[in-house]
């Protein structure tokens, strides 16, 4: 008792933390269901949005801090995962895959996809590595838009003709949900009563399992042989190359991991809402997500979990919904105050890179304390 | 002359025109990467700036369409100075206010700064001019060099008769563009080449640290260098402005890409590769626009980057910054 009196902070420290933040986790949604009632506006589908922009950021916390490979192009890993989910699952393919084994192979081929557009990029350091994932970037929506109709011609005999893939800018919907109507046969349950449908607390549960599968597997490879040889990459490649860390394979493995997160992210993202377009995945897309790791702070997990999540948020409930309903309103009328959302981001990005480069939340460098060598323990390696 | 032919020559035109702008602004592209090493995202934007404010310093002066007689000789080449020393400055007070403060800092911050910057900048526009496709008036008079009686004559000296070409045009407004853009190219070479700032300009690009113990003010050549490449990029929206007589607030974005893609194709840090860059990426622009589909045209181009970067990094006229120092 004297202790939690002499640091209040310790009463949140240990096990009732975790029981706290889970109770938080779950109500959650009713908490916000009542605040949507009052105020009008839509967040538990903003919060869904944030969780899912909180996963990808998690995969690119993996290739930018950890392993410290500058990625501009990263949402074109969002569009696979995305996009793969949706040719799964879309009904004119004929495949109508289930959703739960979907995703898993959404994230595959992410990740596959990462070791191919990692592999090119092993001997390039920093600008170089920024300019080809950039273009990388680029062309994967301009291939999405593209293969919706889809002709090939070889010495004039045509291959395929009016091929539609992806069926170009429209998109692609509607797409695969998850189905519980096992659930529904085993309980006796109405047909029908589990249909989620685009039910946004049934998306915040599943996205919460998502980010929180997504988490568990970042602190796990950022205490593991392999997140250490990524930070030890980041810190000086050539000295880590002679420890014996091989930058190759660390470099690929960086970039697959950290696709197959954006992969699984992509494609519960897509389930979601129901429809993709390839204009879900510009630019704009990498470069939001980059600002949130780099706000954040680069390589620290919690502090790319909880910058994303207010980032995120702040992006969908106040500069999407707040504000042009208080300046709308009788201020500016005709005015879309959404177009100054990247004001306010180039502002934010400017004052912070100014007075606090290294982030919100910096990782908490611990594992560089080095313990100096007692006589004892000296004499111990001798005489050994 | 075969159709197939006449299309061909009407490409390598509007290869060269396109070339032509891209140059401008990939010279400032690559004179910013030589000197501070940062990838100026924001450079595109500023093209697109050259372009607003001239739209806007017209929009004031309200000569008639098309410029004649003195508004033709004097209010057209005062108008473009008035584009570049604003466009300069501009690029000058983001350079003061958002890039300098972060000259120490990791490589990233400048970087996404810049990122910043940009859709800042672009947010402005749009609403300085409205989020929609923006008319520029056909200020410059336009005039097919192909339909010119003299020229005719000429060809037909030599044995051509160019009125069965009915599809290759060559006006007043592509020799306009060429007017301009070689010209300051030319020009910007010879500054950084002959000059004592320019001299400067190259020693701080080589050894920055090196540089200021020589006694070189490497703010001042930092400063210039964002006003000259500013300034060049402002000229170059004009021109476009007045070429294409159409644009929009994104129009930075694109431009600054295939420029970047010049910069990055010629060698980045190197001048000439940028201008080289520029005229092969403007030449692969107007061939995949015409024989492959405009659609595929930044599939063509990102992936001819990706294939130039894996197997020579340095570009085709080599780098000034060698791959291990980055």
């Amino acid at each position: 008792m004297r202790d939690i009196l002499a640091h209040p902070r310790s009463m949140f420290s240990g096990q009732l933390r975790w029981v706290l933040i889970a109770i938080f986790v779950v109500l959650a949604p009713l908490a916000m269901k009542e605040l949507e009632l009052l105020t009008n506006f839509g967040l538990i589908t903003q919060v869904n949005r944030a969780l899912i922009f909180v996963a990808l950021a998690q995969g690119l916390n993996i290739v930018v801090g950890l392993a410290g490979l500058l990625d501009l192009g990263y949402a074109a890993f969002f569009a696979i995962g995305a996009y793969t989910f949706g040719l799964l699952t879309w009904p004119t393919h004929d495949i109508e895959m289930s959703f739960f084994l979907a995703i898993w192979i959404c994230a595959l081929v992410a990740a596959v996809f990462g070791i191919i557009i990692g592999a090119p990029t092993l001997r390039l350091r920093g600008d170089y590595l920024a300019i080809v994932t950039l273009a990388f970037g680029e062309i994967i929506p301009a291939l999405v838009r593209n293969l919706g109709d889809f002709t090939l011609t070889f010495r004039g005999r045509v291959l395929i003709e009016d091929y539609n893939l992806t069926n170009g800018s429209q998109g692609l919907t509607p797409l695969g949900r998850p189905d519980f109507s096992f659930l529904e046969n085993l309980f006796g349950l109405d047909e029908g009563a589990l249909n989620v449908g685009v039910n946004p607390t049934f998306w915040y549960f599943a996205i919460v399992i998502t980010s929180m599968i997504v988490l568990f597997s970042a602190i796990r490879l950022n205490n593991s042989r392999l997140g250490r040889a990524w930070k030890a990459i980041r810190e000086d490649e050539t000295a880590a190359d002679f420890m014996g860390v091989d930058p190759i394979r660390t470099k690929l493995a960086a970039f697959a991991i950290g696709a197959s997160f954006s992969g699984l992210a992509g494609a519960v993202y897509a389930s979601m809402l129901g429809a993709i377009f390839p204009e879900l995945f510009k630019f704009q897309v990498s470069i939001f997500l980059l600002i949130i790791v780099v706000l954040s702070g680069r390589g620290s997990i919690w502090g790319v979990l909880i910058g994303g999540i207010i980032i995120a948020t702040f992006d969908g409930v106040f500069l999407a919904q707040v504000l042009p309903d208080i300046f709308n309103g009788e201020v500016l009328p005709e005015y879309d105050v959404q177009s100054l959302r990247w004001v306010f981001f180039g502002i934010g990005l400017i004052v912070i890179m100014i007075f606090r480069p290294q982030g919100l939340f910096p990782p908490k460098s611990i594992e560089t304390k080095i313990v100096p060598p007692t006589v004892e323990s000296a004499e111990g390696v001798q005489n050994s | 002359m075969s159709i197939d032919n006449q299309v061909f020559i009407q490409n390598v035109i509007i290869g060269l025109t396109v070339g032509g702008y891209l140059a401008l602004i990939a010279l400032g592209y690559t004179m910013v990467y030589g000197i501070i090493e940062l990838i100026n995202f924001a450079h595109g934007d500023l093209f697109a700036f050259g372009f607003f404010i001239s739209l806007t310093i017209f929009a004031e002066i309200n000569p008639e369409i098309p410029l004649h007689g003195s508004d033709l000789y004097f209010t057209l080449p005062a108008v473009a100075l008035l584009t570049m020393l604003l466009t300069g400055s501009l690029n000058l007070a983001i350079d003061q206010i958002a890039y300098k403060p972060l000259r120490k800092a990791p490589r990233l911050a400048p970087l996404l700064t810049a990122v910043g910057v940009s859709f800042m900048l672009e947010a402005i526009y749009a609403i300085w001019k409205g989020p929609i496709q923006i008319p520029y008036p056909r200020y410059f008079p336009k005039e097919d060099y192909m339909e010119n009686e003299h020229v005719i004559s000429f060809f037909s000296k030599l044995g051509m008769d160019i009125t069965e070409w009915r599809i290759v045009s060559f006006t007043t407004k592509d020799l306009f563009l060429f007017g301009v853009t070689i010209p300051l190219v030319a020009l910007l070479t010879l500054f950084i080449d002959r000059t004592r700032i320019g001299k400067a300009m190259r020693a701080s690009a080589q050894d920055r640290e090196a540089a200021m113990m020589m006694g070189i003010n490497v703010n001042r050549i930092i400063a210039t260098t964002f006003f000259v490449g500013g300034a060049l990029a402002g000229v170059a929206g004009m021109v476009w402005g007045l070429y294409i007589n159409s644009g929009r607030f994104t129009m930075g974005f694109e431009a600054g890409l295939m420029a970047f893609t010049s910069a990055v194709l010629g060698g980045i840090g190197n001048i000439r590769g940028a201008v080289l860059g520029a005229f092969i990426i403007g030449m692969i622009k107007a061939m995949s626009d015409s024989y492959i589909g405009s659609e595929w045209t930044r599939v063509v181009i990102f992936g001819i980057l990706i294939l130039m970067l894996v197997f020579r990094p340095s570009g085709i006229l080599g780098s000034t910054q060698s791959i291990e120092k980055l």
